[in-house]
């Protein structure tokens, strides 16, 4: 296919001036160049250079400090928890929120009968602002008013303080992260179903995988083996990056229970304006979001071609 | 005739665990929106007394909706969402459709290397940069300004990303055919490769909007001022401020806020998650 294009690109490329197309070429992609290197290329170095110097916003001067924000942050408690967090969060949301997903995606194309009406229901959180949702969950989950206490009141179970206690505050996040994840998790997993072919189910079942057990074994989940990398990726980099349940709900609390590394930059940087310090917490969130990245392309790909 | 009948009705029976499960399932996921409608009507009183009834024994909608209306200018956070969105997807557009053509269709030095780019812009979250951009905006007196809230996003990699393999797929004869008609490559964009790329584009603008609709982390950075809140910021003031527990309000805030896009989402249901999930990638 390579070579085609190849070719076809050459052939025309013979009958028109190469100077003009390059010229038009460059001239087309200029305001994006422009925009991409001031806006992301150019910051993004500068924030990788602010990490190695003394920075505050109101601050005249400031000095190249090397690697010691670096070695700070080894040694800072409040960016030990929050890393700490993070990793249980991710854990927790992650695979439940893939689990659900793929457990409606299943259901919901068993069948076609209410697919439209149950592909909405559970998609709605994605298309949420997440801000406003969380107010609504605040009042789900308030310790003495709320309905979630309430029914477990009725039921005569333990009725914690969700959002306002050490133990509970990170976890009740992460429902709230699981829900709203788990409709898009869906989405993405029913693309996947529908582009498995229909013969390859009655070929298994004419091979002896009679039950349906044994069809979503040998055929759909190995099938399904590269939307679930995609899925795995897009969840894990959407959990790291949880800003807003934090910055609504808890502010990191209580006693930095809840506290996400998102919210920590947010913090470092722009309340207490320690740009350098903030900057080299954003290095090291960088650097675990592209290793996490390579990380799962790696893994998951084996196990997809030899699993 | 019976035979019928009874075959529909069996498959409905095979089919009620599946639909129950299903039910109970979204019934869990849509609680926050019952309770959310049903406090948005009720008197404080019945917020604080009965939690577990949805329906308000006395309805208090107007004032509840009045409140909001009166002490926090929600219309006009509406109105700088709206406009912060489309002024994003203006640029977003006009920025990377002729950049995805010109990597799809055009031979040029360079094109490797700027594709190499994209793909690693890809790659960076939008929090990355965010320190020096603010750093740089405080600098330049843009602060609090609508420029602050659109100039970061105008460049969007995945759109790129996203057009230049839509235009790949479209074939050499059209834009050749065009060629000899005399047009130049500026024109062939927007006439003909453009025309062309709907699909792609309304997908891309869905999740571009949605994105930045629902966005809380920047225009937090940047906007101090009340009269330049989006929507997002807007509720998270009403709610840390002046709200304190004063949920009717609270929650009749949370639904205008919130009520544009599930309203669009659901006149245009296929659409968004075709949008959304085509284009999960950065989502």
């Amino acid at each position: 296919m390579a070579d085609a294009a190849i070719h076809r690109v050459a052939a025309t490329a013979a009958v028109r001036a190469p100077i003009g197309e390059a010229a038009a070429a460059w001239l087309l992609t200029a305001p994006a160049i422009v925009a991409f290197v001031l806006m992301l290329l150019v910051p993004t170095i500068a924030v990788c250079l602010l990490a190695l110097t003394d920075f505050e916003l109101g601050v005249p001067t400031f000095q190249f400090v090397g690697l010691d924000n670096f070695a700070e942050l080894m040694r800072d408690r409040n960016f030990a928890i929050p890393v700490r967090n993070t990793a249980f969060f991710v854990a927790l949301v992650a695979p439940l929120s893939i689990l659900m997903g793929l457990v409606l995606a299943l259901l919901i194309e068993a069948n076609p009968r209410g697919r439209t009406f149950f592909r909405a229901a559970f998609f709605l959180p994605v298309v949420s602002l997440m801000v406003a949702m969380a107010t609504a969950w605040q009042y789900l989950l308030h310790p003495t008013i709320g309905p979630v206490n309430a029914i477990l009141r009725d039921l005569g179970l333990a009725t914690p303080n969700w959002l306002g206690s050490s133990e509970w505050a990170l976890i009740s996040i992460g429902l709230i992260s699981i829900w709203e994840n788990a409709g898009f998790n869906m989405v993405l997993i029913m693309a996947g179903l529908t582009a498995i072919p229909r013969e390859l189910y009655a070929a298994a079942e004419i091979d002896g995988a009679r039950s349906a057990w044994a069809r979503l074994r040998l055929v759909t989940w190995p099938l399904l083996g590269p939307t679930m990398l995609f899925v795995v990726l897009i969840t894990t980099i959407r959990a790291i990056r949880t800003f807003d349940t934090v910055a609504a709900l808890t502010q990191g609390g209580p006693n930095k229970a809840s506290e996400l590394i998102v919210y920590t930059i947010y913090r470092e940087g722009f309340t207490y304006l320690r740009m350098g310090y903030a900057s080299a917490m954003t290095v090291v969130f960088l650097a675990v979001v592209l290793g996490l990245m390579a990380l799962q392309t790696r893994l998951i790909e084996r196990r997809t071609h030899y699993g | 005739m019976d035979d019928r009948i009874s075959k529909t009705l069996k498959s409905w029976l095979r089919d009620t665990p599946r639909l129950a499960l299903l039910a109970a399932l979204a019934v869990v996921f849509l609680l926050p929106y019952a309770w959310m409608l049903a406090v948005s009507v009720k008197p404080k009183s019945e917020v604080f007394s009965a939690a577990l009834s949805l329906w308000p024994a006395t309805w208090h909608a107007a004032e509840n909706y009045g409140q909001v209306l009166r002490e926090v200018p929600v219309l006009r956070y509406l109105w700088n969402g709206a406009v912060v969105c489309a002024l994003i997807l203006a640029f977003q557009l006009a920025f990377a459709l002729p950049a995805g053509y010109a990597l799809a269709k055009l031979r040029f030095r360079g094109s490797r290397t700027l594709f190499a780019f994209v793909m690693l812009g890809l790659l960076v979250p939008a929090h990355v940069p965010a320190i020096a951009l603010y750093i740089a905006f405080a600098n330049a007196k843009l602060l609090n300004t609508y420029t602050a809230l659109v100039a970061p996003f105008t460049i969007s990699v995945f759109a790129i990303f996203l057009f230049r393999q839509f235009f790949k797929a479209l074939p050499d004869d059209l834009i050749n055919a065009a060629r000899i008609d005399g047009m130049n490559e500026a024109s062939i964009v927007w006439r003909v490769a453009v025309p062309n790329a709907w699909p792609a584009a309304t997908a891309f603008a869905i999740f571009s909007v949605v994105a930045h609709w629902s966005d809380l982390f920047w225009p937090l950075i940047v906007i101090t001022k009340g009269d330049l809140y989006t929507p997002a910021l807007g509720v998270l003031r009403f709610h840390s401020q002046e709200a304190g527990d004063d949920y009717g309000a609270l929650m009749a805030a949370a639904t205008l806020t919130m009520a544009p896009l599930v309203a669009a989402f659901l006149v245009a249901q296929r659409r968004f998650i075709e949008g959304i999930t085509m284009t999960g990638i950065k989502g």
